[in-house]
């Protein structure tokens, strides 16, 4: 694949980084990234990965675009309300870059679904709202081998870690099972600072833009926590032994998916 | 003794248990954080009797559920 002039001047502050260069763009444009959740993580991690020329962009969403959405998910505007997200989102995608392939899956992500979902990409990132999702897309990506980055976030704190099957623990080895429904607050209940999603949705994308290029360390082994209030951020070493998870350890007791009860509050 | 919880040099009572720093550090949601010691999990049901020594790196790890 050889560029076009247009492609050399819209990536050349890609292609003159030595980490990035010639090769990485087009390892980018030859990637495939789903995105799970197109709401205040998922809004700026697909417009990097877009802005950036991640070749495909999946996005899985089954909401529309509420106004109380707006004050974080900067990929849909004032015009898109009642919009289905993954049209909102694809249509600034668009906007953004004629490079990208967006395919859009109106759904929520469920055992029957995720394996479909997952199978053709080759990062995903967990932009959802809620336990149940966030369990799911972590045991599918173990099951599938494939690699995924973890976040969430609430009030003025976030977290993230990334998992590389192989290289570390998953989500589940550090958080076992999810909390009762209602246990630990949403973001609805208790609020969330908009930037926080532009923060920790912008790391995930770097995640996938190193992943894909080969470039850097990963946050794999490790949960990245960040607290605006403080400013600090932290990188907190993840116990090394996985071999005892429930999922991704020697003797797995999760073999298939399972559909935890929803939270109340999920999918707002 | 002194302990490392998350990153900062703490002075607690000797063979402090892991369910009393808890306590002491007034953890949101108790019942559901994720407490590693020495780069190791500790199991949950082992709260309440497990004592840390001096020098010990704690770390509390909190769900977090938002996203959307």
């Amino acid at each position: 694949m050889a560029f076009t002039n247009e492609q050399l001047e819209r990536y050349s502050r890609h292609i003159i980084l030595k980490e990035i260069g010639v090769g990485g763009q087009k390892k980018l444009l030859n990637s495939k990234v789903l995105i799970i959740g197109a709401g205040g993580l998922g809004a700026p991690a697909a417009m990097y990965l877009a802005a950036a020329g991640v070749g495909t962009i999946g996005i899985a969403d089954a909401d529309e675009v509420d106004l109380s959405n707006l004050q974080r998910q900067i990929i849909h505007a004032t015009d898109n309300l009642g919009q289905a997200k993954v049209l909102s989102a694809k249509e600034t995608i668009n906007r953004m870059n004629p490079d990208v392939t967006v395919n859009t899956y109106r759904t929520f992500v469920a055992s029957d679904n995720i394996m479909e979902l997952i199978g053709d990409y080759d990062f995903i990132i967990d932009g959802t709202d809620n336990f149940p999702a966030k369990f799911l897309i972590n045991d599918a990506c173990v099951m599938a081998k494939k690699p995924f980055s973890h976040a969430g976030i609430i009030r003025f704190k976030g977290q993230l870690m990334t998992y590389v099957p192989g290289e570390g623990p998953c989500y589940r080895c550090v958080f076992k099972n999810p909390p009762p429904k209602d246990a630990v607050p949403t973001c609805k209940q208790a609020g969330v600072v908009g930037a926080m999603g532009g923060v920790i949705g912008s790391l995930q994308a770097m995640e996938a833009i190193k992943y894909i290029t080969g470039t850097g360390d990963l946050l794999t082994g490790y949960l990245l926590t960040y607290d605006a209030l403080s400013m600090e951020f932290r990188k907190i070493r993840l116990p090394k032994d996985t071999s005892g998870c429930a999922v991704c350890g020697d003797n797995p007791s999760i073999t298939e998916l399972i559909d935890y009860e929803q939270a109340e509050c999920s999918g707002v | 003794m002194k302990i490392i919880v998350a990153g900062v040099e703490k002075e607690v009572k000797d063979g402090i248990t892991i369910a009393e720093l808890i306590r002491q550090e007034n953890v949101e949601t108790p019942e559901y954080v994720t407490v590693s010691v020495n780069d190791e999990f500790a199991k949950s049901e082992n709260f309440q009797t497990q004592t840390l020594s001096e020098g010990d790196r704690i770390e509390f790890l909190y769900f977090m559920g938002g996203g959307q």
